[in-house]
């Protein structure tokens, strides 16, 4: 089963609508113990980075995820779900995030608007077994975006300068953007994603 | 660089269908709302816009659910519109699978309304539409589906909404709704150049040019049309490859497949 983690935030039956209309079960899990036994993990989120870090470790996520990705369980992130991967957001310097990945979140700047909406092209530039075919034209809505540390940048948007769309390692994938609101090129990378961790 | 320009379509519903108007009177039926929905998500359509255009009390609860199913059938951003007064009405749309709601004469009766949808949903989720006719040389607020003048400059209200919190704007031309004589450019340049957010304007698009000639010659970031949508006068591909050779950025179209 494919779990979208369920901690009150994001548009969550969206991303489980999406996973079916490619041929994908996911489940909203808030329980603790069932996230635990998932094959797949997807951490959505919208907002303010602070308040999903609140809701999240309320919830009492964190020990859940760390462990799955300890243990190889395929993780994707989305939108602020993928900056949770990273240690912190400088929109919210007392919440925490999950430390998965090395870098941090930053508040866009030199950008034309804030917050970026609407539709972008993603240019993937790393190299990553979930992400064939994955470039292509997204739905973007955020102010801040992830700076990671080198290496971790598996795509990119021009938005005012070059930004990361997509980061990842081994095992672990994360989304600026939403797929989920992204018609087919959205569709395709979760089918892509859902397939690999099947 | 920055985001592509939109193209928008929208449904207009009242009693559960979509209807067609001129100058925001003689209404008429067109179709399904679902299957509008599923033929603009398919044919490439950047956004989709439902407005409920006269929700009364009563019909809340009918157009909720229609929204709701119409949400089913979208994997693109979807926004609801049509009397929503309070910051809870706009979560419970928010909850059944939209992406944003639009609000009209409420947030002028009482402009903290978009505060308070901006605080508790964000800006992103929160749409100031206007309804806006000319008047002399200046531009007029006008509010419950176009009936009632406010005396209100559109100009100002555009600047207080946005500081109030909303994230976009859609301006719908009173003058040019129905008429296809092309968008207001003056009034959208009007409003368009003095926000700071996106601007979606509407009314009066008949043909790919009308487009085109919008993101030429305005700031606006999007463009809205219904019923020439619905009626196939003119198709989504068409718009945004007319758009694309023109030389506009905008999101190429492709064949939505689901398994």
């Amino acid at each position: 089963m494919i779990a979208i983690a369920d901690y009150g935030v994001g548009n969550l039956a969206s991303v489980r609508k999406a996973f079916h209309a490619v041929g994908h079960e996911a489940e909203l899990v808030r329980d603790v113990s069932r996230l635990r036994s998932a094959r797949a993990i997807v951490l959505p989120g919208v907002g303010h980075f602070g308040h999903c870090s609140r809701e999240f470790h309320r919830y009492g996520l964190g020990p859940a995820v760390s462990d799955a990705r300890s243990r190889g369980v395929p993780l994707l992130g989305i939108c602020v779900g993928m900056q949770l991967f990273f240690e912190g957001s400088e929109e919210a310097d007392d919440a925490p995030g999950l430390g998965l990945l090395a870098g941090t979140v930053r508040k866009m700047r030199g950008v034309p608007r804030l917050p970026q909406i609407g539709w972008n092209e993603v240019r993937v530039s790393g190299g990553h077994p979930w992400l064939a075919a994955a470039d292509g034209w997204y739905y973007f809505v955020h102010s801040y975006a992830a700076e990671p540390d080198a290496g971790v940048t598996l795509g990119t948007v021009d938005y005012g300068g070059e930004r990361a769309a997509i980061v990842g390692t081994e095992g672990l994938l994360g989304v600026q953007f939403h797929p989920e609101k992204s018609g087919p090129s959205g569709l395709r990378l979760l089918d892509a994603w859902a397939r690999a961790v099947s | 660089m920055t985001v592509a320009k939109r193209v928008i379509a929208c449904l207009d519903v009242r009693a559960g269908k979509v209807v067609k108007s001129v100058r925001f009177v003689d209404t008429k039926d067109i179709g399904d709302a679902i299957e509008l929905a599923r033929r603009y998500n398919e044919e490439g359509v950047d956004e989709l816009l439902f407005l409920d255009i006269n929700a009364s009390h009563e019909r809340r609860r009918t157009a909720v659910e229609l929204a709701s199913r119409v949400a089913d059938e979208l994997f693109i951003p979807f926004t609801v519109g049509g009397g929503i007064a309070s910051a809870d009405a706009a979560g419970e749309i928010l909850r059944t699978g939209a992406d944003k709601v639009a609000v009209n004469s409420a947030a002028v009766r009482d402009p903290s309304l978009l505060t308070a949808i901006a605080e508790r949903y964000g800006s992103q989720a929160c749409v100031l539409s206007m309804d806006v006719r000319r008047s002399g040389a200046t531009f007029e607020v006008v509010v419950d589906g176009g009936r009632v003048p406010t005396g209100r400059d559109a100009v100002a209200w555009a600047k207080e909404g946005c500081a109030r919190g909303a994230g976009e704007i859609l301006l719908n031309s009173i003058d040019r709704d129905g008429t296809k004589l092309g968008f207001d450019l003056e009034m959208t340049r009007a409003i368009a150049e003095v926000v700071d957010v996106p601007v979606i304007a509407s009314g009066g698009a008949s043909s790919a040019e009308d487009f085109v000639t919008l993101f030429r010659q305005t700031p606006a970031d999007a463009g809205l049309a219904a019923s020439i949508f619905h009626y196939r006068e003119l198709t989504i591909p068409h718009v945004k490859a007319t758009i694309a050779a023109a030389g506009i950025r905008v999101r190429p179209t492709e064949a939505f497949v689901r398994r």
